[in-house]
């Protein structure tokens, strides 16, 4: 009889280094900070914990069954997913070398989540780089893009409009 | 002579369950109207925003409505709670029910409730109860911009021309007897407030109605004066309904109910 060998926690972050988020699949689930912890159970069962980006966000049931089917192709069959809100997900997660991948896929990276007041209208917002041209001479065309966690922006120097991975 | 017979123990009502359905339903009818847009928006740009709204709301609805069925513990997830209660068994404010409207209607009942969602979920997010704090956390990030593309609509339409002027001020008009429902505290309320899940609903009126002038002040809009008389001011948390709930309910249930447990 051979002894099943357990997977180790590091085997399976690498594992999931290799999911990419399916609306922005430059990105792997873990440099987004979707995935919030992992923990292998004595019986060898892993259990992936994630939390979502957007409340509403379609996208977390895909990444959910992409993260199971990863798993499963490497041979780790007992798979348990939990989700947590707590603490709720923010951009300021995503790490500098993610957010030079980014960029490079032309999606402007987010600044620093916003705090402060309850209502904040026409808020002084830093400008956006262009991920293009590198000008800062950007404006804002809608706070709501393509998906939930992009917007629409406007590149006043070369004339290329791109989205913008909001901050939050 | 027959022996009494004793009435079944009426059973204590769950006031989280209660508490947290108020939540979730709110959103979900909401998020519900706006969806009416997709596809419908004045501009491309619209279109997205209120879809994408409309999608944070449900968003929202889905995590309430789940906590609510693992509070109450009879094996309702949140699918069963939005697809097989009766109209009577919501428990969302009237606000949130009455048909989307013009674009001036929907942006001015979104405002409304935004500020309202702000001032509600940033208490909450101090609740003692955890999960509750996290769901209220999360979603105040969301509302947070909501307000503001409610909002600065708000400004473009009341600053705007005479005719979007006179349809967000008419729009004020027609909504602002639906608010105090919101504020309307009653023993669910007090019993979350006594164990300290909640704040004090009613108190929370001031520094929504402040930040609501403000924003409609700078809108040169005019906020109505006189409240009328509504028969009650907490109808919809108790189950009753304008006539525009059981129409919306009745679009939004048909297919699930026509093909129970169904996946796609």
């Amino acid at each position: 009889m051979v002894a099943r060998v357990l997977p180790t926690r590091e085997d399976v972050l690498a594992i999931l280094d290799g999911v990419k988020d399916p609306e922005v699949p430059v990105l792997s689930v873990r440099e987004l900070g979707i995935v919030r912890d992992v923990a292998i159970d004595a019986e060898g069962a892993v259990i992936v914990t994630v939390t979502p980006t957007y409340s509403g966000c379609p996208a977390i049931q895909v990444i959910e069954d992409d993260i199971i089917a990863a798993l499963h192709a490497a041979g780790i069959v007992d798979v348990r997913m939990m989700t947590t809100y707590a603490p709720a997900w923010t951009t300021d997660w995503i790490a500098p070398e993610a957010r030079a991948k980014l960029k490079a896929y032309g999606i402007a990276p987010p600044g620093r989540a916003e705090t402060g007041g309850l209502v904040q209208l026409m808020r002084a917002r830093a400008a956006v780089q262009c991920p293009y041209c590198e000008s800062f001479d950007t404006e804002e065309r809608s706070e709501f893009g393509s998906t939930a966690c992009k917007s629409v922006q406007w590149c006043r120097r070369c004339g290329q409009p791109f989205e913008g991975f909001k901050a939050i | 002579m027959t022996s009494p017979v004793r009435p079944p123990p009426r059973e204590e009502p769950n006031a989280l369950f209660e508490f947290l359905l108020r939540l979730g339903d709110d959103r979900l009818v909401l998020g519900s109207r706006m969806s009416e847009w997709c596809g419908h928006g004045p501009i491309l740009e619209e279109d997205i925003a209120t879809s994408n709204v409309a999608l944070d709301l449900l968003g929202q609805a889905t995590m309430f409505l789940r906590l609510a069925g693992e509070v109450e513990g009879k094996g309702r997830d949140e699918d069963a709670l939005a697809y097989f209660r009766e109209a009577v068994e919501y428990r969302c404010c009237q606000l949130v029910e009455l048909p989307k409207g013009d674009f001036a209607f929907t942006i001015a009942r979104q405002f409304l409730f935004d500020v309202y969602a702000v001032v509600t979920l940033d208490a909450l997010s101090r609740s003692a109860n955890a999960d509750l704090a996290a769901i209220a956390t999360k979603s105040l990030k969301e509302a947070k911009y909501h307000v503001r593309h409610s909002g600065e609509w708000m400004l473009k339409l009341g600053d705007g021309t005479d005719e979007s002027h006179r349809r967000v001020q008419r729009a004020l008009d027609a909504l602002w007897r639906f608010t105090p429902e919101l504020f309307a505290a009653d023993e669910i309320d007090r019993a979350m407030q006594a164990a300290g899940v909640a704040p004090d609903i009613a108190a929370l009126r001031i520094e929504w109605e402040r930040l609501v002038r403000d924003v409609v002040d700078s809108a040169t809009l005019t906020v109505p004066h006189e409240v009328p008389r509504l028969a009650s001011t907490r109808g919809g948390r108790t189950g009753a309904h304008t006539e525009h709930l059981g129409h919306l309910l009745a679009e939004m249930q048909s297919v699930a109910r026509s093909h129970p447990g169904a996946t796609w």
